[in-house]
């Protein structure tokens, strides 16, 4: 295969799109450049994958990319979590309350979190912290050729640089969405039973009796899964193709954030019309 | 190898897209066991020509052949393997941040070989003693200044024994201290290797102090070449501008631009 | 940042990370119930289902025995036909009876059991024989009303 570097050289070949002055023939070479950037991104995916052998024969690596992805945004995690669970819990009352059904607020507090709000709102947070985190190191890794030197040292810089950070990324993602249902739940029994007064016994039973593991829980960790390999996958592209300059690194840097933001809410709307409402569409 | 050049660049062209060509029709052969300068203006193509030899570009048309393997097409593990044999310094140093001085000398030991742990520690110190930064292996890199970075850089190259060694404007933004100490290195490290070294530089002084031979370029062309004595006598015009620094001469001052008067009128009429 | 200490703080974010699903699994979901006990099918036939789902819950004395697995429409008899999934502890009479009942006043369907008096037990594949469709509250509404003015009627013709 070309050496990476050579793979640079093709995108600078790339013309930049002409000044068309007709409005569809702008159009027509921005979804071009779209997809021949989804393209380029693709094999770049797959080549990752290929040689991940040394991202997790020297866990090493991947363990020092979990803390810095996963541990470091354990405290935004949390309070989010917390309070989350919390406004749930007040709303929920809130709406309840008013049909009598104000026992159902585990239910609602538990469903909403482990199957949306858990993934989606752990996938954002995860996003604009560690995503852009990512993006910003390895493209100032890049401005400062030390990507360069890697290659010159004959050391594959996607296999010890960007594979590592694509794992940690990964396994991070459903710890993080799981901690954060499951803050957000205590938060919701915080200001549910303890503050509102809510039924403690009906907030567990009725909870557990309608949060199935198979089909709730399961299906929030594959969509979590989904979400970290997606902005995983982002970051660590938008790192490794970005401008080797000040503006060029500042820019991959929000690309990743908002391309992320918006892959993760697609990806949301599409997992839940697969998961939540094919067994019972009739 | 039995080929006595380290380097052989046969008509080498190159560009970046069709209608600049950088390197045009270059040919040069660099023997083993040489300092080589290649000097010229920014922009000149003198990188470019680097990269090329380190295998990092690929050529549009011509063979470049280093190390007797011809790197045009060669991808992958070829290309590695003979990378392996080789070491660059870069511009800036190009240190790793995230990891110690000596983490980053022990990088290509620990990447490539498999040494123990105790033979690496005495590696990395060799090392680091030869460019006489032996005390600061537990410092980060951002605690070090730019001559310091340049010299762990350095240590870093040679910590394979590399048969061939690039330096990219190694003199650049440097103290006088620390501009003659990586002199002297570059010099004494190629003997002592029994290496060939390529340097890419315009610093006139220095380069001619220790270079074996030198290649001039201009606008991706070779322009003259030879010994630095013959240098200094040159009859060529580019060569005699460029050893003396003199503003103006085949090298024009000002960039091309329409007539001076014509502009300023255009001004006048304007306001 | 050396590496015991990133060792450490990955072992106890991976740890809490566990302890976060494992929560949310036994505590939260129905994990401690009812997941992989083995389970026998049996059919059982229905005029109407009224709003019964998959998934429903199947309960006998008010526990918890089973969950609706299928709903098909059968094309020759026109009825709907409903697979349930029956954990295996529990072994019913052949003449158990079926009844769809709402939870509360208002809530979610389900599938009552009432225990028979047959010695022989429902083995898988079976099919339930006595079945009750669900209440469809127009036919209930329409029932009330016709009998409302068949009272009024008798009460007429007999004065």
């Amino acid at each position: 295969m070309a050496p990476i570097s050579n793979w640079r050289t093709s995108v600078a070949e790339r013309r930049a799109p002409g000044a068309a002055s007709r409005l569809l023939g702008r159009l027509g070479e921005a979804v071009t450049a779209r997809l021949w950037r989804l393209g380029f991104a693709s094999r770049f995916f797959g080549y990752m994958l290929l040689h991940s052998g040394t991202a997790l024969r020297r866990f090493q690596l991947t363990l020092r990319e979990i803390y810095f992805a996963g541990v470091l945004s354990l405290i935004i995690i949390l309070v989010s979590g917390l309070f989350v669970g919390m406004v749930l819990g007040l709303q929920g009352y809130e709406t309840l309350q008013r049909y009598g059904s104000s026992e159902a607020l585990g239910i609602l507090v538990a469903l909403s979190l482990v199957r949306e709000l858990g993934p989606v709102v752990a996938g954002l947070l995860f996003a604009s912290r560690a995503g852009s985190a990512i993006t910003a190191e390895i493209g100032l890794m890049k401005a400062t050729e030390q990507i360069a030197a890697m290659e010159m040292m004959a050391v594959d810089p996607i296999a010890r640089v960007v594979a590592p950070r694509f794992w940690g990324g990964v396994i991070s993602m459903p710890l993080l969405a799981a901690l954060f249902s499951a803050m957000g739940i205590f938060g919701g029994y915080l200001v549910g039973v303890q503050l509102i007064g809510v039924d403690e016994g009906a907030f567990w039973s009725q909870m557990q009796a309608s949060v199935d593991v198979r089909e709730d829980i399961l299906n929030g960790v594959i969509k979590s899964v989904v979400f970290g390999v997606a902005v995983t996958w982002i970051a660590v592209f938008e790192g490794y193709d970005a401008q080797p300059t000040a503006e060029g690194v500042s820019s991959a840097t929000t690309r990743t954030v908002v391309t992320s933001s918006l892959a993760i809410l697609a990806l949301d709307f599409m997992l839940t019309a697969l998961m939540f409402t094919g067994g019972n569409a009739r | 190898m039995s080929n006595a050049y380290a380097v052989e660049v046969a008509r080498l062209s190159f560009g970046y897209d069709a209608a600049r060509p950088v390197l045009r029709d270059v040919s040069l052969a660099m023997p083993q066991g040489k300092v080589i300068g290649i000097m010229g203006q920014s922009g000149c193509g003198k990188t470019t020509l680097l990269r090329v030899i380190g295998g990092a570009l690929r050529p549009g048309s011509g063979v470049a052949r280093v190390l007797g393997t011809t790197v045009n097409d060669l991808g992958g593990a070829a290309l590695y393997a003979l990378r392996r044999r080789m070491g660059m310094l870069f511009q800036f140093g190009a240190l790793f941040t995230d990891m110690t001085v000596f983490d980053n000398v022990a990088f290509p030991l620990r990447e490539h070989t498999d040494l123990p742990p105790e033979l690496i520690h005495d590696l990395v110190l060799m090392k680091l003693e030869a460019v006489g930064l032996r005390g600061a292996c537990r410092l980060m890199p951002s605690e070090l200044s730019g001559g310091m970075a340049r010299r762990v850089a350095l240590a870093r190259a040679i910590a394979l024994d590399p048969q061939l060694i690039l330096y990219d404007e190694p003199f650049t933004a440097l103290d006088p201290i620390s501009f003659g100490a990586i002199a002297r290195l570059i010099r004494t490290l190629n003997d002592s290797l029994g290496a060939t070294s390529v340097i890419v530089s315009h610093d006139v002084k220095e380069c001619l102090e220790i270079v074996d031979y030198l290649y001039f370029m201009a606008a991706g062309r070779i322009v003259a070449h030879g010994t630095p004595e013959a240098m200094r006598g040159a009859d060529e015009p580019f060569v005699q501008q460029f050893v003396r620094g003199e503003g103006d001469g085949p090298i024009p001052f000002h960039y091309p631009a329409p007539g001076y008067g014509a502009d300023l009128e255009l001004a006048d009429i304007r306001g | 940042m050396n590496r015991a200490t990133i060792d450490v703080w990955v072992g106890v974010f991976v740890a809490a990370g566990f302890a976060a699903l494992l929560f949310l699994a036994l505590k939260v979901g129905n994990l401690a119930s009812f997941s992989t006990n083995p389970t026998y099918q049996v059919q059982a036939k229905f005029a109407n289902i009224g709003g019964l789902k998959v998934r429903a819950p199947i309960k006998s004395a008010g526990v918890v025995v089973g969950r609706v697995t299928e709903v098909r429409f059968d094309n020759e008899s026109f009825e709907a036909v409903v697979t349930l999934n029956l954990d295996a502890r529990y072994q019913f009479p052949r003449d158990t009876s079926a009844k769809i009942l709402t939870s509360g006043l208002l809530g979610e369907q389900y599938l009552g059991l009432e225990a028979g008096g047959d010695g022989v037990m429902l083995k898988q594949g079976d099919r339930l024989r006595l079945t009750q469709s669900a209440v469809v509250l127009e036919n209930l509404i329409s029932q009330f009303l016709f009998n409302k003015a068949a009272e009024e009627k008798d009460g007429k013709e007999k004065k």
